[in-house]
């Protein structure tokens, strides 16, 4: 099935966000972590599961009339690290982006571990992860130092 | 440097010249010469848990070197109780003080700490995660009975997981090329991602839950309390504990110049028989405590320690 069938599940948007490449299943996850829920105003469609020739299955996003930033995208970097977005004006693609794993997670999701100093939610000082190592992603807390359990991190997301 | 929160803020060299400073403090240490290399500077104790040797060392050390101390006190009667962040409590020492030493039951407030404030940390535990300046008395002593530090066989015995001073200690052993037996009943075992690290480090480590096994080729046996509370039941922490105990008579087969540690304090791992031996050296660990700490504050305040100091050294 064509790249292009994929994309005509849904229709094509005249402005907004096109995030392509989720790992199959992790869509919904995806906007989440977006802060895309209930409470959101702006029209997106997701397809689950579609046919990917480099991915096997994947799924597709599209949020209309909402161009997202940089910073909303790098935080999708623990569920969809090589998703590709694209910024539609016009149903034409206005720019592509890619998501930045850079050297930490800040203040996008909590350490997993129940006693880390940062469980306490008054402590002001940033969340961070810092990566040690990209494939396979792994994470370590920059303060208590633990390995951070990928499954259980996306549940912390702050 | 900023502070110490674990062992991999200082290099090897570092260590090695931090421990010459230490050797050099002896007589400073034991009273028989006074130095006060830090006239006019104040150590913040802040232990947010119970501490003996390790307050104490620190409180001894800064005093041998003219400085003074000021402590949190009991945790139940500070602003803690009414539910001060360590960031405030931080932020308020740090004002007081020139630098930091501190233990808190939370993982990672080391560090948290040290990113919260001006002065150096020097982390006397956090949780279950390190403790670097033990490190460095347990490093200074087993440097003091072997004359080096490299390529030493040491055993690691008893509760590894939740243990911070093996945590700490393990990492600093192997940068020195030391072989590591890590002892311990199954349910306290070393936590994985440590023993990673270590065979990242290309160390030669094995797990075992045999302690006795491997005494007669170990230059180092190093023996951890293993806590009742971690035990489901009083029957299978009795059956546990009785496994990882050294009496005189254990020690018949091992090699003359190995050395026992203990972090203390000590309930029943090491019976009062070893005491006596030519092996025990727990307690003269528990007083390098306080020379370690003297240098480790000297290297954090960027004293220089003088080469000659007197006194006999």
């Amino acid at each position: 099935m064509s790249q292009e069938h994929n994309m005509r599940r849904v229709t094509a948007i005249r402005n907004g966000t096109v995030i392509d490449h989720i790992p199959a299943g992790h869509g919904m996850r995806v906007l989440e972590m977006l802060g895309i829920n209930k409470r959101s105003s702006v029209p997106v469609s997701m397809v689950m599961n579609v046919p990917s020739k480099k991915m096997g299955t994947k799924d597709i996003i599209k949020v209309e009339d909402r161009e997202l930033t940089q910073d909303e995208l790098n935080r999708l970097a623990l569920v969809a690290p090589d998703a590709h977005v694209a910024i539609i004006r016009a149903y034409s693609v206005a720019e592509k982006l890619t998501i930045e794993l850079g050297d930490e997670i800040v203040n996008v999701v909590r350490c997993t571990f129940s006693n880390c100093i940062t469980t306490n939610p008054r402590e002001p000082l940033a969340h961070r992860l810092k990566i040690v190592a990209r494939v396979p992603l792994e994470l370590r807390c920059h303060y208590c130092g633990r390995p951070q359990d990928l499954d259980e991190l996306v549940n912390n997301v702050i | 440097m900023p502070g110490l929160i674990t062992m991999d803020d200082l290099s090897n060299e570092e260590i090695l010249s931090i421990l010459d400073d230490a050797q050099r403090l002896l007589p400073v240490a034991e009273g028989r010469t006074y130095l006060p290399l830090l006239q006019g500077k104040i150590l913040g104790n802040l232990f947010f848990e119970p501490s003996t040797r390790t307050r104490m060392s620190f409180e001894t050390a800064m005093k041998r070197l003219g400085g003074d101390v000021v402590n949190l006190g009991d945790v139940k009667t500070s602003s803690v109780v009414k539910g001060e962040t360590l960031f405030d409590t931080i932020q308020m020492v740090d004002g007081y003080t020139d630098i930091i030493a501190m233990r808190h039951p939370r993982q990672g407030a080391a560090q948290y700490a040290q990113d919260a404030a001006r002065v150096p940390i020097l982390n006397g535990g956090d949780g279950a995660g390190h403790h670097p300046t033990q490190t460095m008395l347990d490093l200074f002593t087993i440097q003091q009975a072997h004359g080096r530090l490299d390529g030493l066989k040491v055993i690691l015995a008893g509760d590894l997981r939740y243990g911070r001073t093996v945590h700490s200690l393990s990492h600093a052993l192997t940068r020195f090329g030391c072989e590591l037996i890590l002892a311990s009943p199954s349910l306290l075992k070393m936590p994985p991602e440590i023993v990673a690290d270590l065979n990242a480090h290309g160390a030669k480590v094995t797990e075992t839950e045999d302690l006795l096994g491997s005494i007669e080729t170990a230059d180092v046996v190093y023996m951890t309390r293993i806590q009742k509370e971690r035990f489901a039941d009083e029957d299978e922490y009795a059956k546990v504990a009785g496994a990882y105990k050294l009496h005189a008579s254990n020690l018949d087969g091992a090699k003359e110049d190995m050395i026992i540690m203990h972090p203390l304090p000590r309930v029943d791992e090491i019976h009062p028989s070893v005491d006596q031996t030519r092996h025990a050296r727990y307690f003269e660990q528990a007083f390098n405590g306080v020379v370690a700490r003297m240098a480790l504050l000297c290297r954090l305040l960027d004293v220089e320690v003088p080469a000659d100091i007197g006194g006999g050294a």
